[in-house]
């Protein structure tokens, strides 16, 4: 078990780095300069090279590669160009903002797609599967920003029931900050339901399937416990890894809805710092994102050595 | 079958692709018996008809700016209304069909053919070349799609070429990932051994004697990577990614005005919106029915 989680690090932390590789250099060969994007079409071109000499990107990459993850390592992730101060505060805030869209997503498609999926798949080939099956395949598929344009159209527009942008002043209560997430968190919740019915509904078939459950059945338990006790503990095995490779979906879902309801997350943050050529900002917040994605498929992973005994004896040694 | 021997000269894809498709005329009638298809095939061809004609279509140029008239609500002359321009909507959203519907299968084409090859010289060589591609995939996969999108579009800066390389590079491995699978079933079946004792070159099995019988799973493949390959372009060009203004697109029209959606002006957004909803409906309805008669 040990040596397994030393394993997965090693490989995680080899993907981080090839991350920061990319991050870095993708960021350097964007069109334009820094110095010009800060201080505006009318400064002069001693003025700018100065500016790109202070901040020091008129240095060789690799020196400046080095630099920056020297920095990293240090905890001291650079200085925004925009902003003229530490990007840290900035990352922090919006990644926390980020993480409150996201945990409500995940709270509310977590049961709802494992309960949708072990529907479908008790009344499997039924109409009742079809429209979760086929509805869940068809709103999975429609872009967020789509979803969440009609739903503002319709309950923030037309009937005027709720805020159309997830900002909130500071004051204000956790309800009413709870009220601007609602529209936000939908089309998120739409796009991950699809996949994570369908597998809850594939382990599902399987399990309610398989020999173990059919002499549950035989031996006279009631279906209820048949299906609590026997079937779900192993259909629930492959929808855990699912729900931990979405959180790929989530984070981009996340830039698309943030920006679509002017809320000011880790998604929001990248998407101005690549508009307005903000490298430290720019490879921060990228770099961060890489680092949740990898610590979620970590601990899916994991959990899913944990939970399933078969693959606990076959890396124990 | 007559006509398929009487041209040896054709390409063996062609060929292969005749086959899949000529074998089982039944199937193809019980397809135009659903009224699912039915449906998801005339709104893809409806839109189809935009992208092709839709300068013809459209009620107005696309491009006309009625400063005196902009922001105007659905009306008799213009039934979706007009933009923050003065721009005609439908007429928009009417020739806005073309990037989305050339962009997205050009780029799913693209992963296509490179994770097909990819994907049968892992499955046929396997050794070396099988596990340092399979690293290089695993590699790719590990990263959030989105972040690598963006990460190469704003170091390449945003067109529709752009756009094509970036989603079909992202498709490859994945698509790689399954005909490598569908090529390892291939491997052990008798015709194989036999071609490779008859002296055929590997570049010969691979694409005249394993391409057509993993063709259904790459055709399957390619229906699904097209509707993922609609949601990214429409995704991207929302960002700010893909086709620029003022040329007309779905999503590039959704994101210069949904701005103005809390003065109300919701049909600027919503019909673009719905535009791409139809779309990838009509083509999960499509797929579906295609898949519930390949299986059945």
């Amino acid at each position: 078990m040990t040596r397994y989680l030393l394993r997965r690090i090693g490989l995680a932390l080899i993907t981080l780095w090839l991350l920061s590789l990319i991050v870095f250099f993708a960021g350097q060969v964007l069109p334009g300069d820094p110095g010009r994007a800060v201080l505006g079409p009318f400064a002069s071109k001693s003025v700018v090279a100065a500016y790109d000499h202070q901040i020091g990107v008129d240095r060789p990459l690799v020196i400046q590669y080095l630099g920056w993850i020297g920095g990293l390592l240090h905890g001291n992730m650079g200085k925004s160009y925009q902003y003229r101060s530490a990007v840290e505060p900035f990352i922090v805030a919006a990644l926390g903002n980020s993480a409150k869209l996201a945990l409500l997503a995940l709270i509310i498609i977590i049961p709802l797609g494992i309960a949708g999926g072990v529907l479908a798949a008790m009344y499997s080939g039924r109409a009742i599967d079809r429209l979760i099956s086929l509805g869940g395949l068809a709103v999975s598929t429609v872009p967020e920003f789509v979803s969440g344009i009609v739903l503002i159209v319709v309950f923030g527009v037309a009937l005027k029931l709720l805020p159309i942008t997830a900002a909130t002043s500071p004051g204000d209560s956790p309800a009413d900050q709870l009220k601007h997430l609602i529209l936000p968190v939908i089309p998120l919740v739409l796009v991950l339901f699809g996949y994570i019915a369908r597998m809850a509904r594939a382990g599902t078939v399987e399990a309610l399937e398989s020999d173990y459950a059919r002499t549950a059945t035989l031996k006279g338990l009631p279906r209820s416990v048949v299906i609590r006790r026997h079937v779900l503990r192993n259909s629930l095995l492959p929808t855990i890894t699912v729900i931990a490779t979405q959180t790929g979906y989530l984070i981009g879902g996340l830039v698309v809805v943030e920006l679509l309801f002017n809320y000011q997350g880790i998604g929001r943050l990248i998407l101005n710092a690549a508009n307005g050529k903000d490298f430290p900002m720019l490879e921060a917040g990228v770099l961060v994102i890489g680092v949740v994605y990898m610590v979620a498929t970590l601990i899916a992973d994991v959990l899913y050595t944990v939970l399933n005994p078969r693959l606990r004896s076959g890396v124990a040694g | 079958m007559s006509e398929l021997t009487a041209t040896p000269s054709a390409a063996p894809g062609a060929v292969a692709i005749a086959h899949a498709f000529a074998a089982p005329p039944a199937q193809w009638r019980l397809l135009l018996r659903k009224p699912t298809f039915l449906i998801g095939a005339g709104i893809l061809l409806l839109w189809l008809l935009c992208a092709v004609f839709g300068h013809f279509i459209a009620p107005f140029d696309p491009l006309a700016q009625q400063l005196l008239a902009k922001n105007s609500a659905p009306s008799g002359a213009h039934l979706f209304g007009t933009d923050n321009l003065g721009r005609d909507v439908l007429s928009r959203v009417i020739v806005g069909a073309r990037d989305i519907l050339l962009i997205a299968p050009v780029a799913t084409l693209l992963g296509a053919a490179l994770g097909t090859m990819l994907g049968l010289a892992m499955g046929y060589f396997g050794g070396v070349i099988d596990t340092v591609l399979g690293r290089v995939v695993e590699a790719v996969l590990a990263l959030p799609v989105v972040i690598v999108a963006f990460l190469f579009i704003v170091a390449v800066g945003p067109s529709s070429i752009t756009l094509i390389l970036v989603i079909g590079f992202i498709f490859t491995p994945l698509i790689a990932r399954t005909v490598r699978t569908a090529v390892l079933v291939e491997r052990q079946q008798d015709y194989l051994a036999s071609a490779r004792l008859l002296g055929e070159r590997p570049a010969f099995i691979m694409f005249a004697e394993i391409l057509p019988n993993v063709l259904p799973v790459i055709v399957v493949e390619f229906t699904v990577r097209l509707g993922y390959a609609i949601f990214a372009v429409a995704t991207l060009s929302f960002l700010g990614f893909g086709v620029q203004q003022p040329t007309p697109d779905w999503g590039g029209d959704i994101a210069t005005n949904y701005g103005l959606l809390g003065a109300g002006y919701w049909w600027e957004t919503l019909f673009p919106a719905l535009a791409i909803a139809s779309l990838v409906m009509a083509l999960n309805l499509v797929t579906d029915s295609i898949e519930q008669v390949i299986s059945s």
